[in-house]
């Protein structure tokens, strides 16, 4: 995300990045972006809380106005739930197998999502 | 404080055996493009890369797919679904889409004067591509042509 925001700014568009992990912001050094402190997954809001999300999505707009230096990255003060245990599982280095398989065939959420796709025209085998 | 990502998955991967994943560390600062009018004038752009598509369009494959989704501004959450190589991420964001792609709040603040429009399009891709060559040959470009045809002001993109 950092080389594709850097990309734009180079040629013109103004970015914000909005995401939760600050290590990798703060590496690939984003000319702005907003951490939202909530486990991978939720930059935009809780599920079915669409006060939060209109919350941190209006924040982060509200950055591409109010920011006025390069690399500045601020962290909204929403929080997940009051004790912060989700921390403790985001960085457990035995945690589960967290990646699919590097796989060339399309991955639908749904077996539906597939005839879709193909009812459009946008897949076809 | 926060969770050290790039060290706990580089750790994660490790133990289960796979190929590191090498994320982008950057040795300079960034070009720096200011809003060239108050946010409530700018129209604005959106990038997920959570690996966004709509009902009727191709999911992503998982083996560095550098496409790119077009999805219009307004279509429904229940319409929006989600393939990336890190699935487990998207559990609550296949429940309720607008935890990763905000097509509700961005049409509320368009609708409010918060910003002074949506674009029609937003796009997508799959982040995780582990070419950080075709990030930069593909995706990069692919979506400047994209937003400057959208003809946006600024741009939000968003992480999963």
């Amino acid at each position: 995300m950092c080389l594709v925001a850097r990309h734009l700014e180079a040629h013109g568009i103004p970015t914000m990045c909005l995401g939760s992990a600050l290590d990798i912001f703060a590496a690939g050094r984003a000319p702005r972006a907003t951490l939202v402190d909530y486990p991978l997954g939720h930059s935009t809001g809780k599920p079915f809380d669409p006060a939060d999300q209109l919350d941190i999505v209006r924040a982060a707009l509200a950055g591409l106005q109010s920011m006025t230096r390069a690399e500045t990255i601020t962290r909204l003060p929403n929080q997940w739930d009051t004790q912060g245990l989700w921390r403790a599982d985001a960085m457990r280095a035995d945690g589960g197998d967290a990646r699919q398989p590097r796989d060339e065939t399309p991955q639908f959420q749904h077996a539906d999502d597939r005839a879709a796709a193909r009812a459009s025209g946008a897949l076809r085998d | 404080m926060t969770v050290a990502y790039m060290q706990a998955i580089a750790e994660r991967y490790k133990a289960i055996g796979y190929t590191p994943y090498r994320w982008f560390k950057a040795e300079e600062g960034p070009a720096w493009m200011p809003l060239a009018k108050p946010l409530a004038d700018s129209r604005i752009g959106v990038l997920s890369t959570a690996g966004a598509y709509a009902l009727g369009q191709m999911a992503y494959h998982y083996k560095d797919d550098t496409s790119i989704r077009r999805i219009a501004s307004l279509t429904p959450a229940a319409e929006l679904r989600f393939s990336h190589i890190t699935e487990n991420y998207l559990k609550d964001a296949r429940r309720d889409p607008d935890c990763l792609v905000p097509l509700t709040a961005l049409r509320a603040l368009a609708a409010d004067g918060f910003i002074g429009g949506l674009a029609d399009e937003v796009f997508s891709c799959m982040g995780g591509v582990y070419s950080q060559r075709r990030v930069r040959e593909e995706i990069a470009p692919a979506l400047l042509a994209a937003l400057r045809q959208q003809k946006v002001d600024a741009a939000l993109l968003v992480a999963m």
